[in-house]
């Protein structure tokens, strides 16, 4: 067998890549682009970064994105955790199957029908639509990711460690703590980069459950599209896949540094 | 039937002064009155009663599933009994949880926190206790002495071998100074040779620290050369229970005699005594075996006689007629070094073990494969069991 790269191998690269990555470097290039048409290049200039900058809209929406994802990502995790622990702890109890089976519906049923359903549940508790019911939804969505990712992880981790640390006097929470957590604890990091990152990015479920006064980046993006494309777009869409990508790199090198630390 | 006086005989060739459950006022350390487990429906743990004393070695040995292991988690707290108590120095454990129990557990598979090193490992009881951090630095670097892990404090637990996990599980457990220390298949994981060292390296720790161990074994081997005293249990239940020696020379029942070492059975019916000896009627031996006499056994009753293969001599040249004395034919012979063992067929077709220790590096004449050979044992060799 050949290793190496083949021409046919390459051919497949070039096309598969270029299908997934196209879009986004031209968004990148158009992002410094002099000139106010978005499809006419009128020569370099970061003048759509600057303008950004003074978009008080838009600055408004990159706010609310951040600290939705990051109170969301954040119950999400710790939510997660918790469902994954019961799961993988208790290995009898009345539905367990149906519940496991349960904590992954959300990943395969449609985002429009989640987010009807919770905005219909918002309005039946009178609960204003907002800053809060879009961040609860997006707990409650991630969440289920956020599960699956730890559980794979705890699955793998020796049961005894905790038994070894209380038999040794430790308490059982506190053995949580100082024996399964930092044992997890890469599974839990990615659980909340991953969830982050889903809040991050989400259009729908935040369309149905936000209000006046709480619009996300995806929400203002698109709302901007619909009245032309406006260059201060791609920047802002530049900006946040610099953002993403430095995240996942960031979570890579990490787990290659523990790698070679083991 | 009257009364027949047995002869008063040491048993063993081992002779120990360490001897309190025969002391009707020393006090036990741990107590296990009565006490029943049951998962699912199965009983694990079928009413054992045991006393442990301060400063035993016990060993609890039977094959997988016996219950030995989940009699060692009663203990620890991982379980809760279903009847019965468990005490500890007089001290009824119900309802107190595994880690407020000043019991520590040397798990199978070391459970060492692979997010930690060596020393923090060891620290990991005492920091729980409390203790102040200068205290706990000078217990950690005694105790990599005591297990001769020096040198290795900083390294982490997926660095090590696995003798050197091993000892850093046991320097973890004894470190908090518990009360007892339990023992889970602590050598299991290790090759034979490094098992047979750490079994001594164990006893003298023991011996050192003047602590209570209770190990948990399958391999007989393991509890003999450590324990004083060995119980041993089938179907969650104890069956026998005393010295190494006594477990080996003198048990109680066919099921122990095989699962302790290798033994021939032979099965045969008391047709006379003369107040010496009784004799067995059987197949295997024309004349018969003559034991010491038994008051066990009434005329006429099926027993088994049990003989360890050493206790059986090998003959080239025909003995005299008399009883305990067999007839065959070597089918195989297995050379160990310090031990050989062969394999005699008898005429009846049952296949009889004998070994010798090989004292003397040559003999005049060696055993071979399809030599006629003869069969002896002395009169006080076998054990009689009646079940």
């Amino acid at each position: 067998m050949k290793r190496g790269l083949t021409g046919f191998n390459i051919a497949a690269l070039v096309v598969g890549f270029g299908f997934l990555y196209l879009p986004i470097v031209l968004l990148v290039i158009y992002s410094f682009n002099a000139s106010r048409l978005v499809t006419v290049w009128g020569g370099f200039s970061t003048r759509w970064y600057a303008s950004l900058f003074r978009n008080e809209q838009l600055l408004d929406a990159i706010w609310v994105t951040f600290r939705v994802g990051l109170i969301s990502a954040t119950i999400a995790t710790i939510l997660g955790t918790l469902a994954a622990i019961a799961l993988v702890r208790a290995r009898h109890f009345r539905g367990r199957t149906v519940f496991s089976g349960m904590v992954f519906a959300p990943l395969v049923m449609p985002e429009v029908i989640l987010g009807l359903s919770l905005l219909l549940l918002f309005v039946s508790l009178g609960m204003p639509r907002g800053f809060w019911t879009v961040t609860v939804s997006h707990a409650t969505i991630t969440m289920c990711y956020a599960c699956v990712v730890i559980q794979a992880r705890l699955a793998a981790f020796d049961q005894q460690l905790e038994e070894a640390a209380q038999d040794l006097g430790c308490p059982p929470i506190k053995s949580f703590f100082l024996v399964t957590l930092p044992n997890i604890a890469p599974a839990v990091a990615a659980a909340w980069m991953l969830a982050f990152t889903l809040s991050l990015d989400d259009l729908v479920i935040a369309s149905f459950t936000s209000g006046p006064g709480a619009t996300t980046l995806p929400m203002r993006i698109y709302s901007q599209v619909r009245l032309g494309v406006s260059p201060e777009i791609n920047a802002v869409s530049t900006l946040l896949i610099g953002l993403v990508a430095t995240g996942v790199i960031a979570v890579y090198l990490f787990q290659l540094r523990r790698k070679t630390d083991d | 039937m009257t009364e027949r006086s047995r002869p008063r005989l040491n048993i063993g060739a081992v002779r120990s002064t360490f001897a309190p459950w025969a002391d009707p006022t020393a006090k036990p350390l741990v107590r296990f009155e009565n006490v029943v487990k049951r998962f699912d429906g199965e009983t694990a743990v079928n009413g054992v009663s045991l006393d442990i004393y301060p400063g035993e070695f016990f060993a609890l040995l039977g094959p997988s599933g016996c219950g030995k292991t989940t009699l060692m988690r009663l203990l620890a707290g991982f379980e809760t009994p279903d009847e019965g108590r468990v005490l500890l120095a007089g001290e009824d454990l119900a309802g107190k949880r595994p880690h407020e129990r000043p019991v520590n557990m040397m798990f199978q598979s070391y459970a060492l926190f692979p997010h930690l090193s060596v020393e923090r490992n060891i620290a990991f009881g005492l920091k729980q206790q409390g203790m102040p951090k200068d205290e706990i630095a000078a217990r950690v670097s005694e105790m990599l002495s005591l297990v001769r892990l020096d040198g290795l404090a900083k390294r982490k637990p997926h660095q090590l071998s696995g003798g050197q996990r091993q000892r850093v599980a046991l320097a973890r457990a004894i470190a908090p100074r518990p009360k007892m220390l339990l023992l889970d298949e602590p050598l299991a994981a290790l090759d034979k040779k490094l098992r047979e060292e750490t079994q001594w390296e164990l006893m003298a720790l023991q011996q050192q620290l003047g602590m209570t161990f209770l190990i948990v074994t399958h391999d007989q081997e393991e509890a003999m050369v450590t324990a004083d005293r060995i119980a041993v249990m089938r179907s969650g239940q104890i069956v026998q229970m005393g010295r190494p020696a006594d477990v080996y020379e003198a048990p109680n029942s066919r099921y122990v005699a095989d699962f302790i070492g290798d033994v021939n059975i032979f099965e045969g019916v008391a047709e006379h005594a003369d107040g010496l000896s009784v004799r067995l009627a059987s197949a295997e031996s024309p004349q018969g075996f003559d034991i010491v006499e038994d008051d066990r056994i009434p005329l006429g009753s099926t027993a088994w006689l049990a003989v360890r293969p050493e206790k059986i001599l090998v003959h080239l040249d025909e003995p005299p007629p008399g009883p305990n004395r067999m007839a065959g034919k070597v089918a195989d012979i297995g050379y160990l070094g310090d031990w050989t063992t062969y394999l005699v067929e008898l005429e009846s077709g049952r296949t009889i073990r004998a070994a010798r220790a090989n004292a003397t590096r040559f003999v005049d004449r060696p055993v071979d494969w399809d030599d006629q050979v003869w069969l002896t044992f002395a009169r006080d060799a076998g054990v009689v069991l009646t079940q």
